[in-house]
């Protein structure tokens, strides 16, 4: 490789990027704005790689995901007012909390995240999008159509119904012969594919496309939180993608994995489950607790403290976070001096998560805060994380474990754990964030209203939980009796759920007010530091005009802020017109390596992942000839879209099937 | 409550005030308003060895956590409100400072958690074994949705096979051994130990011990499918010679039911019932349900849903989809002549 | 920034440069979730082996000779694969083409050799638990194989178009290391389902 970039002979092949400026309305700034945007209509919106487009997609279509689990819940919470009701029957029950799971856990808890990510990274990054666009289309597609097939049988009273962590033998052909489970397994399979292309996306792009000069230690840490989630993923996600493709074997290939009368073992399947599981749990806050620490500054009036300690009490967590998923197993009869080992892990693991909030806590001190509504639900936020973190410690200790473990303690540890440090983080990432995705501000007075009805009603229906749980009450039990002294907790809870459901109806009519009405944004509403407030709002398709130079971790607040760093510069920078082009940087230095090109808008990625939906479908149906052809049709779909191009750069310039035989 | 209770009053008359005894001896009448008495409260209630260190450690364990969150609760209310110079509008506060934070923070949540580890550790040690050997072992086997317990003897005749209420002598340490016919289910009478699961394939062990008699209220707190809910069983602890007495009238085979409705009663049993249902000195000798020989020394049905009166007996054959819906029995259409048989039979079975 | 500024006075490299194309990183990510995925499926077997209460294999030891055969057509074609990737470097396409048409052709013999001793076996994969196993695990590396012979396939075809020189060749570079990838994870299987068994 080394001698292409020695010895160029083709200025198709490289050349010296050129800098000026393309401030808007120039020339330039026009030229850039073609080639960037996405066709009108509905071929632009099924051809668009545009990670701003697909990252409103994303948050879109988990929150619509996180409304229907809520819905699931509401019922579930009026069931279980008092005792002894039967507005369900058990198997409704089931199906709703087996599906209330899956969805919050699956389809709302990280894509909601990844959203997030994928519509900020480039913004916050420096660059034009990510390192493979279409890429993430397939990404959302394949979300998209594995959280339609996870509903598929859900309407027709055929969902899974045996608990998000699905143990087998319940889960087995034997006590489970209806498609519900076959659902579940294939499409989780599906989903984990979603993931882990994902996974894939930004984890290259954290070490390919960061501005120049912007170093690994300056890049903001939702960008640390989505790295380290990532490669968590990547990781973790095989595990549990293998468990349930070995279990639909089992169910309909007759092989015995699980099988106990065939010396298959269940216990296998609780191990791959939560092998996955325990670092699932920290994917779906870490780049929460990212969201928190980059924002929370803006509104302390400083920068973070401790910016190292929280990038490496980030990482240090989920190190740990895959060594201790026995401790979901202690109740298994596994060996004391085994169980004795994970518990210790699980307490130890609460040591980074101190940094942490020790951080926040001496930002918010050392800070002037701004009560705006991001930062109520930022400083909320940090009660809850404490407050999830400690019934964590309880639980971690094995024997208080024995019995806790399956009781409502759990329940609302998880509950705090979700909610607390994924979706308050959430929500004041949307408040804050709104006027960047959307170009509008969202109204204050909702914003406040929204975020005390939320934390009020969260308190009241999740902490009796804790005490429903301390007086003994199992999980997933659908109905209970009146002597069990679990009737007042329970009527708080609901009381409670539908407090909570009423203040996430509030944030959802400040959003319908405020796309209309709100407030024209400015491009930095918030006078916040870092690079994605130095785009308009919302960002052009191109996203940064020219390509920045970037100097410290806090490039907007540079001249305010007394460092001996050098300035950024926002205003000159990389052209990089001629066709969709950003800039690559070395992994560590972030100093300028190559000249990336761009794919353009395509319909492969979409189609790739209908046929490969539709090939799962074939599957759950057991029509095979079907299926064969559909995997037919994606590999066709794969070949077209690796199909070197010229345009990219990926073969010679010029060349039409006549090799250059004997050049060298 | 039938004559069943009387040996439960007989064995809890010497209680005390201890909630769970008062539970076993009060009439049925008056367990309604018992609704809040919380029968599985193991965060203030202790009866044994391999439950008490854990109840202290929860004790311990919500002190600190409290005092923790009071703290850190504190902490940011202070960093919320706190008084503060007045700054320009503008200013942007410093980047290098306030680490003292982080590390006074985390030094002092390490060597908490440190002590606690420590802590949980001396307790796990505490209730993994008990100080004396076992004086019994009973091998509890789940079914969807009841228990099976067996009572081992070197001699096949001293074996004692019952369901749903399991009897220790008091004060004794107990060997559980826990196995499980169809899904994963889980062991767990609260006040008197942890939770063990019930895993197909394998036989995992947990001791108990109850140091005072009276009536333990046990759970299935593993999701085992429809009737999850309705898997409770009882463990009633006795004085040793109580114990060896109820052994003993357990071992005999059901007495022959001579009166002639009970015996029209038996007929019915035999071909309606036995292909799951066993009662030993009749030649029902199903396998996939509750041994009956005894019903009738029973508290409670269908695995602790209801209490063991003829009434209920009836009412839990005819209407079984209705009270626990998806429990693997059939619901039966029974004449007023097969009632009135069948219910004479099932009392004879003391 | 100074520095920044200075490198960019340097020629930068266009499009998919080798190992500074996106897509080498991505094959190297896409190496590391397949590796732990084959990693999950040898802890599983080896779990389900160590707790096994018959004979492991139940059918008696594996006959070394054809699957050690196999095992070295597929080393060898993973050499035909580097040398073809070499051959373009220093501007042999022709070579380089038939390296690739070679490797193709050894990675097609393993997967005709390993149909050929799934044939032979005497279980299937529902006849017990090291059955279940055996098919599984061969079947999800075979499945990997036939996915690098398509990827060679497409090597074939590029080359022969003349898509790629010394100069731009990313393609054969990322599909050879997706290669070299499904060699070496045999390796592995080959270690667990056939020499494992002769520790015990």
């Amino acid at each position: 490789m080394k001698d292409a970039v020695e010895t160029p002979s083709d200025r198709t092949l490289a050349r010296i990027p050129e800098v000026g400026s393309a401030p808007i309305g120039s020339d330039a700034e026009r030229h850039l704005s073609e080639l960037w945007e996405s066709a009108p209509g509905w071929r632009g919106w099924l051809s668009t790689v545009d990670h701003k487009e697909i990252g409103l997609r994303y948050l879109v279509t988990s929150f619509i995901f996180l409304l229907i689990g809520g819905g699931e819940a509401l019922i579930m919470r009026v069931q279980l007012a008092g005792p002894d009701r039967h507005l369900l029957t058990p198997e409704q029950y089931n199906q709703l909390f087996t599906m209330h799971g899956i969805t919050m856990i699956f389809l709302y808890a990280l894509p909601v995240l990844s959203g997030f990510s994928n519509y900020l990274w480039p913004l916050m990054l420096g660059s034009r999008d990510m390192a493979f666009p279409r890429l993430n289309a397939l990404s959302y597609w394949l979300f998209l159509f594995a959280g339609l097939f996870l509903y598929a049988s859900f309407p027709l009273g055929e969902g899974p119904n045996s608990g998000w962590f699905n143990y087998v033998p319940l889960a087995g052909l034997e006590y489970n012969t209806g498609p519900n489970i076959d659902v579940y397994a294939l499409g989780m399979v599906l989903l984990g594919i979603s993931t882990t292309v994902g996974a894939v996306n930004f984890i290259v792009t954290l070490f390919r496309m960061r501005a120049p000069g912007m170093s690994i230690d300056k890049v903001p840490i939702l960008v640390w939180g989505t790295l380290t989630a990532s490669v968590a993923n990547i990781f973790a996600v095989p595990s549990v993608s293998l468990a349930f493709f070995l279990l639909w074997l089992d169910r309909r290939n007759g092989t015995h994995f699980f099988d106990p009368l065939n010396d298959g073992k269940p216990m296998l399947w609780q191990h791959l489950f939560w092998m996955f599981g325990h670092p699932w749990v920290y994917v779906i806050v870490l780049p929460a607790m990212g969201i928190v620490s980059d924002a929370l500054p803006t509104f302390c009036r400083r920068p973070l403290v401790g910016y190292a300690a929280v990038a490496l009490s980030t990482m240090a967590t989920m190190l740990l976070g895959f060594g201790v998923w026995i401790h979901h197993m202690f109740a298994t009869g596994l060996p004391a001096l085994a169980i004795s080992f994970f518990g210790a892990t699980s307490l130890a693991i609460s040591i980074p998560s101190a940094v942490a909030v020790f951080a926040w806590i001496a930002t918010i001190w050392l800070g002037r805060p701004v009560f705006q509504t991001p930062f109520l639900f930022f400083a909320g936020f940090v009660l809850l994380f404490v407050m999830g973190g400690l019934s964590g410690v309880m639980t971690a200790a094995v024997p208080l474990d024995l019995q806790l473990n399956d009781t409502y303690f759990v329940v609302a540890h998880l509950h705090y754990v979700l909610l607390g440090i994924n979706v308050f983080p959430v929500v004041g990432g949307i408040y804050y964030w709104f006027p960047k995705f959307c170009g509008r501000m969202m109204n204050e007075t909702l914003g406040k209203w929204s975020f005390w009805v939320l934390f009020i009603g969260f308190n009241l229906g999740f902490f009796p939980m804790h005490v429903a749980g301390l007086l003994g009450m199992p999980r997933r039990i659908y109905t209970y009796a009146p002597n069990m002294g679990w009737n007042s907790v329970n009527l708080v809870t609901s009381i409670g759920s539908f407090v909570f459901a009423a203040g996430i109806l509030i944030f959802l009519s400040n959003i319908a007010f405020s796309l209309k009405r709100g407030a024209l944004a400015p491009q930095n509403p918030w006078d916040a530091p870092t690079l994605e407030w130095a785009v308009p709002a919302p960002p052009p398709p191109y996203n940064f005009a020219v390509i920045p130079f970037i100097a410290s971790r806090h490039p907007l607040w540079e001249d305010r802020l007394d460092t001996a760093e050098g300035r950024s510069n926002l205003q000159e920078g990389y052209l990089l017109m001629e066709g969709r082009e950003t800039l690559g940087t070395t992994a560590l230095d972030a100093v300028p390596d190559v000249i990336l090109k761009m794919p353009d808008d395509t319909y492969a990625p979409f189609f790739l992942a209908l046929f490969g939906s539709l090939g799962f479908a074939g599957l759950l149906l057991d029509w095979n000839r079907f299926t064969f052809l559909m995997t037919a049709a994606a590999g066709l779909s794969l070949a077209a879209w690796m199909w070197p191009r010229q345009k990219l750069v990926q073969r010679l310039p010029g060349v039409n099937g006549v090799t250059e035989a004997g050049r060298g | 409550m039938h004559d069943s209770g009387s040996e439960y009053r007989h064995c809890t008359a010497g209680g005390n005030a201890f909630f769970p005894l008062a539970f076993g001896s009060m009439p049925d009448t008056a367990m309604k308003a018992e609704t809040e008495a919380a029968p599985l409260n193991y965060f203030l209630h202790s009866y044994g060895p391999a439950s008490l260190p854990t109840m202290h450690l929860g004790w311990v364990f919500t002190a600190v956590v409290m005092i923790v969150l009071l703290i850190i609760a504190l902490l940011l209310a202070g960093a919320l409100f706190r008084k503060r110079t007045p700054a320009a509008a503008q200013a942007i506060g410093r980047e290098n400072e306030g680490m003292r934070w982080i590390y006074i923070g985390t030094g002092l949540s390490t060597a908490a958690l440190f002590a606690l580890a420590v802590y949980m550790l001396i307790t796990l040690n505490q209730v993994a074994q008990p100080a004396q050997p076992p004086a019994l072992t009973v091998t509890v086997t789940a079914y969807d949705w009841w228990w099976k317990i067996e009572y081992d003897d070197d001699d096949p005749a001293r074996r004692v096979v019952t369901a749903n209420e399991i009897h220790i002598p008091v004060g004794r340490p107990v060997l559980v051994k826990l196995q499980s016919a169809d899904v994963i289910h889980a062991f767990w009478a609260p006040l008197l130990a942890g939770k063990t699961q019930m895993i197909p394939g394998l036989l995992n062990r947990q001791w108990l011990q109850a140091d005072a008699e009276g009536i333990y209220r046990g759970q299935c707190v593993q999701y085992c499918g429809l009737q999850h809910a309705h898997m409770g069983f009882e463990i009633v602890a006795q004085r040793p010679e109580a114990f060896r007495a109820w052994q003993d009238a357990q071992r005999k085979a059901a007495a022959p039911a001579s009166e002639p409705n009970a015996a029209a009663g038996q007929k019915f049993f035999i071909e309606q019932c036995a292909g799951c249902h066993s009662v030993r000195g009749t030649d029902a000798a199903g396998k996939h349900a509750p041994d009956l020989t005894h019903l009738n020394s029973r508290r409670m049905l269908a695995a602790g849903l209801l209490t063991n009166t003829p009434e209920h007996r009836i009412e839990w054959t005819t209407r079984v989809q209705d009270l626990k819906p998806g429990a693997r029995m059939p619901a039966f259409a029974l004449t007023p002549g097969e009632t009135a048989a069948l219910s004479a039979f099932l009392s004879t079975l003391d | 920034m100074a520095e920044a500024l200075a490198a960019s006075e340097k020629p930068l490299p266009i499009g998919s440069a080798g190992k500074h194309s996106g897509g080498w990183w991505g094959v190297m990510a896409l190496i590391a979730t397949e590796g732990s995925l084959f990693g999950y499926l040898l802890f599983s077997y080896f779990y389900l082996a160590s707790q096994a209460e018959q004979h492991w294999p139940p059918e008696g030891l594996p006959r070394l000779l054809m699957p050690g055969i196999n095992t070295a057509l597929l080393l060898t074609s993973s050499v035909f694969v580097w040398a073809s990737e070499r051959c373009l470097r220093f501007g042999q396409p022709r070579l380089s083409l038939a390296a690739m048409a070679a490797a193709s052709l050894l990675g097609a013999a393993f997967v005709a050799i390993q149909l050929g001793e799934w044939h032979s076996k005497p279980y299937g994969p529902s006849a017990n638990l090291y059955g279940s196993l055996y098919f599984t695990i061969t079947g999800f590396h075979l499945l990997h194989v036939v996915i690098g012979l398509v990827i060679l396939a497409l090597l074939l075809i590029w080359i022969a178009l003349g898509y790629f020189d010394h100069r731009r060749h990313a393609a054969v570079t990322i599909g050879g290391l997706y290669w070299h990838f499904v060699d070496a994870v045999w390796l592995f299987v080959f270690s667990a389902l056939y020499l494992f068994p002769y520790l015990g």
